[in-house]
């Protein structure tokens, strides 16, 4: 789905994401998903009264990582409350960074090299879980409410993008980089299923000749990558409709429904929200020395996209080839590039790594380089086929390891020699007249079906590029 | 026996030196309580059986050889806004009712683990808002002197309890005067610390910038004894200061006042309001410390006069926020309705005071939007500009002096009807705590009607030496 023509739809996301801290934010209760309801709590994640908060070294290290990787200012920061009553918010106020975020002012390349400007990125704590029973599930009408603080208090770093993303694409490619560089940094997993990365879009639409931007509405509940992208096309595209009818957009946070594939209008927002923000009494201003922030930075993990680019000048891939995003995301580029530079041939390898190994990529991590390697090195110099490699690969990873030219000697994998090849495919067109004919008047779809027949009558060891080969120059001769 | 001691130093070393048990001083204390208390109503919990466990337990202790500590059998009586595990912590309010805190205050723990008992939780304004105690779900505390006048407050309770005989000692908690306005109305030793000296881990917030804990005692040495203990950092208070700080002794207690600059705070003493007779013992006191050695002159600090204005949108603004919590979720009072908007609003109304409400509801508005910046925004601008004033007239002054309270004991429902006349009673308290800064109030005789008079010393941040060497010497020239 993409707008009408002279429409533009304007793109902001805000992207909460869980630390992956041993403790929570203010105390010292675990940090953990899944545990048993209402027992990682103290009184401080209760909000008891008399309690107190004490600020979480290592939640301020993993912010000042994700500031780092997008490339903010760190600076000195400070905390408020923003008040508003909700029963999973234990003191009725969630405290948060303001006016005076840690991270300012950064930004995020997407692989194509689409710059997306980074607000801000700021620290703040994690409500409860509220279970609302009876009713639709939302709280208003609901017979009763569970309420589960195992997650109040958990540290939360809020990333704000520019509105700068003009496609869903762009948006996605946004939340999939970011994901990416939480995970390489340590600072989250970043799992949108479970809720560790939380994602909210702010839509707006406006005619191609105008800069003025249009309301804007902001979208909740989106929990995968994939449903981004229909929620900003489905929103954008109401937008538009409501403005071509003549109407107006409203101001509103609205959530994604996944299965009716629609927005539904949540609260309205015709005033501002009123939080009544205020400097939170109970801490005080936070202010990472130059050495911290500066060890913070020189330690910080490798990103994705210098890896990419490491991995596509390795193979003569392009860096924004999805190949070489899949074995970094896996973090198996180290096997691609320990593999080139024992001399495999780097196109050889990405594919293999990209597939076969990215389909077990925990053995895969774990795979010998050299075994890789020699695989490769086979394959390259056509002592196996293609098909026969995977076989080998696959083998290794099943069994965590191996000789790989043993497995191959066991198979009795051989590459085919080039006349018996010839031999069998001619017999094969012989005994297909029909398809051949199909295959010689450009349907493509056939291709396979001949594959297939060679690849049985010779036992699966022909080498699939070298029948077709074969195929294209019968049909020129 | 011959004598039992009363004072928490005495009780301390008899208790060390096996003189008397801290069961027989427990008992003493218990007995005093059940002449007085239906009386006085200080308490809103008598913990009998839990202080003649804990006695038990220190005289076992000291029978096992044990080293007991400097508060060793001394009872201590807490202000009902401090957490008490496994016993009920009120607040004076209904909405905290039945509720009782899985956690010691910090300042519980380390009272215990200097020997102290804690022989009951005080009465208190409710949420530790008001001056005179009468705000108070459970009734009114009365002043021991004369029953018919206010104890003062907010933490009428614990200055009772020490001016009664109920325990030598007692914690207060001190926002705006709290701790030292009610000494003076009792005619006992009050002392609002440094911010951040005493933790506040434990105390049910009313205004967290504002809000510290402090001891009463009936002498100096009692109230510096209690402080040294309570004192010191904590790493669950992130507000709590980190550095060192001076322990109180005997080159303090001994009031050597000779070279010390002492500066009279014009704007306070001359301050509306301010009775006769306590401006005539004021000005006593002064002479006092004049007569010991002090060189004492008049001191403006200008700024001083907008304190009340300040402190009247800070602290509501900063309640509106700590006490938001207490929406009948998860405990305290919970009045049922069919959803949960109602539930909240029921619930608050139900169990809120009248001044509750209305800090609530002053507060909530100076924190909104449209409104922030020319209430709670020139309050913040203020309370600088106080801190301004306060640190230049330091820079020529040692401490400085004012009367504590502008009158003597007041009587029930006097000014209960008038907020802002009742709010006047901490005209000269309230810098203090906008400062951060050390007060302490001393008993300085009486007044025309005979009930006590106090006179408050301020001191610069951490200038708690300075500040009670200027109070022992009060204390020893006191009429
Ligand atoms: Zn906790």
């Amino acid at each position: 789905m993409t707008l009408p023509d002279g429409w533009v739809m304007v793109i902001g996301l805000e992207v909460h994401c869980e630390l992956k801290t041993a403790t929570k934010l203010f105390c010292g209760c675990p940090n953990m998903f899944g545990d048993e309801p209402n027992t990682n709590i103290c009184p401080t994640c209760l909000g008891l009264p008399g309690s107190l908060p004490v600020l979480n070294e290592n939640a301020v290290e993993l912010a000042m990582r994700i500031g780092a990787a997008l490339n903010c200012d760190i600076l000195a920061s400070t905390f408020h409350r923003k008040n508003y009553f909700y029963p999973d918010m234990p003191k009725d106020y969630q405290v948060s960074q303001y006016d005076e975020p840690i991270n300012l002012n950064g930004r995020l390349d997407l692989p194509d090299g689409f710059r997306v400007g980074v607000t801000r990125a700021h620290i703040e704590e994690d409500t409860g879980k509220s279970t609302h029973v009876g009713g639709d599930g939302r709280i208003h009408g609901a017979t009763h409410s569970l309420v589960d603080y195992n997650r109040s208090g958990v540290p939360l770093v809020e990333i704000v993008s520019e509105p700068d993303m003009r496609t869903a694409d762009q948006a996605r490619a946004y939340v999939t980089e970011l994901r990416a560089i939480l995970v390489a940094t340590g600072a989250s997993d970043g799992r949108m299923e479970e809720g560790s990365m939380r994602v909210d879009a702010n839509i707006s639409v406006r005619r191609s000749e105008t800069d003025e931007f249009g309301t804007r509405c902001e979208i909740k509940n989106v929990n995968s990558i994939r449903s981004l992208g229909r929620a900003i096309e489905y929103e954008a595209a109401r937008q538009v409709g409501l403005i071509e009818a003549g109407d107006r957009v409203i101001q509103q946070t609205r959530h994604w429904n996944e299965q009716q594939g629609r927005t539904i209008t949540g609260r309205v927002k015709e005033d501002a929200d009123d939080y009544r923000y205020f400097l939170e009494p109970d801490l005080v201003p936070l202010d990472p020395s130059p050495e911290w922030i500066a060890s913070v930075r020189s330690e910080l993990a490798v990103l994705p996209a210098t890896r990419r680019e490491a991995v596509a000048a390795a193979t003569g891939a392009d860096a924004s080839a999805t190949a070489v995003a899949t074995v970094v995301d896996l973090e198996l580029d180290q096997l691609v590039l320990g593999a080139v530079a024992a001399g495999a041939d780097g196109r050889i390898a990405l594919a293999r790594a990209s597939n076969e190994v990215a389909a077990d990529a925990e053995g895969g991590r774990g795979l010998d380089v050299a075994a890789f390697t020699a695989v490769i090195a086979m394959e390259s110099a056509s002592e196996i086929t293609a098909t026969q490699a995977k076989t080998v690969l696959g083998e290794l990873l099943a069994d965590g390891g191996g000789d790989p030219e043993a497995i191959a000697a066991k198979h009795g994998f051989e590459a085919m020699d080039g006349s018996v090849l010839d031999s069998v495919v001619d017999k094969v067109i012989a005994a297909n007249p029909n398809e051949w004919q199909r295959y010689k008047d450009g349907d493509a779809k056939v291709t396979g079906f001949f594959v297939g027949q060679v690849m049985k009558a010779t036992g699966g060891k022909a080498d699939g590029k070298a029948v077709t080969a074969a195929l294209v120059a019968r049909t020129k001769a | 026996m011959s004598e039992s001691p009363t004072t928490a130093i005495d009780i301390a070393a008899a208790v060390r030196d096996g003189r008397v048990t801290a069961a027989e001083v427990v008992e003493t204390h218990l007995a005093a309580i059940d002449a007085r208390e239906a009386e006085l109503h200080a308490c809103n919990a008598v913990l009998a059986d839990e202080a003649r466990a804990a006695a038990g337990r220190g005289d076992a202790a000291r029978a096992a050889g044990a080293t007991l500590g400097p508060l060793a059998g001394v009872p201590v009586a807490l202000k009902d806004n401090m957490c008490t595990r496994g016993i009920p912590t009120t607040c004076s309010s209904k909405i905290l009712e039945g509720w009782r805190p899985p956690y010691d205050a910090t300042v519980v723990t380390k009272l215990q683990e200097a020997g102290a008992i804690v022989i009951a939780k005080t009465n208190l304004d409710e949420f530790a808002m008001g001056s005179s105690t009468e705000n108070s779900a459970f009734g009114p505390t009365k002043n021991p002197h004369d029953v018919t006048k206010v104890p003062g407050g907010s933490s009428g309770g614990s200055a009772v309890a020490v001016a009664a005989g109920f325990a030598p000692i007692s914690l207060g908690s001190d926002t705006g005067g709290s701790i030292r306005q009610p000494a003076a109305l009792c005619g006992v030793v009050g002392l609002k610390p440094t911010y951040g000296t005493v933790s506040r881990y434990g105390l049910i917030a009313f205004a967290s910038s504002l809000d510290q804990i402090g001891p009463f005692g009936a002498t100096i040495a009692d109230a510096a004894a209690t402080y040294n203990v309570i004192a010191g950092h904590d790493p669950r208070d992130s507000t709590s200061y980190a550095g060192a700080m001076a322990t109180i002794g005997a080159a303090e207690l001994a009031g050597d006042v000779s070279g010390m600059r002492v500066g009279i705070i014009s704007e306070l003493v001359g301050a509306e309001g301010i009775a006769d007779d306590v401006k005539r013992r004021f000005t006593e006191a002064a002479d006092a410390l004049s007569a010991a050695g002090a060189k004492v002159e008049e001191t403006s600090v200008p700024a001083c006069v907008y304190g009340l204005s300040a402190y009247y949108l800070i602290a509501p603004a900063e309640a509106s926020s700590n006490l938001a919590r207490y929406d009948g979720v998860r405990y305290g009072l919970r009045i049922e309705a069919d959803n949960i908007t109602d539930m909240y609003t029921q619930t608050r109304t139900a169990g809120f005071g009248p001044e509750v409400k209305r800090r609530i509801m002053l507060g909530t508005y100076a924190l909104s939007a449209g409104y922030y910046d020319a209430y709670y925004g020139k309050a913040l601008k203020v309370r600088s500009l106080i801190a301004r004033d306060f640190a230049a007239a330091y820079e020529k002054f040692d401490v400085l002096l004012s009367p504590t309270a502008p009158t003597t004991a007041f009587g029930f429902g006097a000014k209960t009807d008038n907020p802002l006349a009742m709010y006047l009673s901490d005209v000269c308290t309230i810098p203090s705590n906008l400062c951060g800064d050390p007060a302490i109030s001393v008993p300085f005789g009486t007044g025309d009607d005979g009930l006590p008079v106090g006179v408050q010393v301020l001191a610069p941040a951490l200038g708690e030496p300075a500040l009670f060497r200027a109070a022992a010497a009060l204390e020893g020239s006191a009429p």
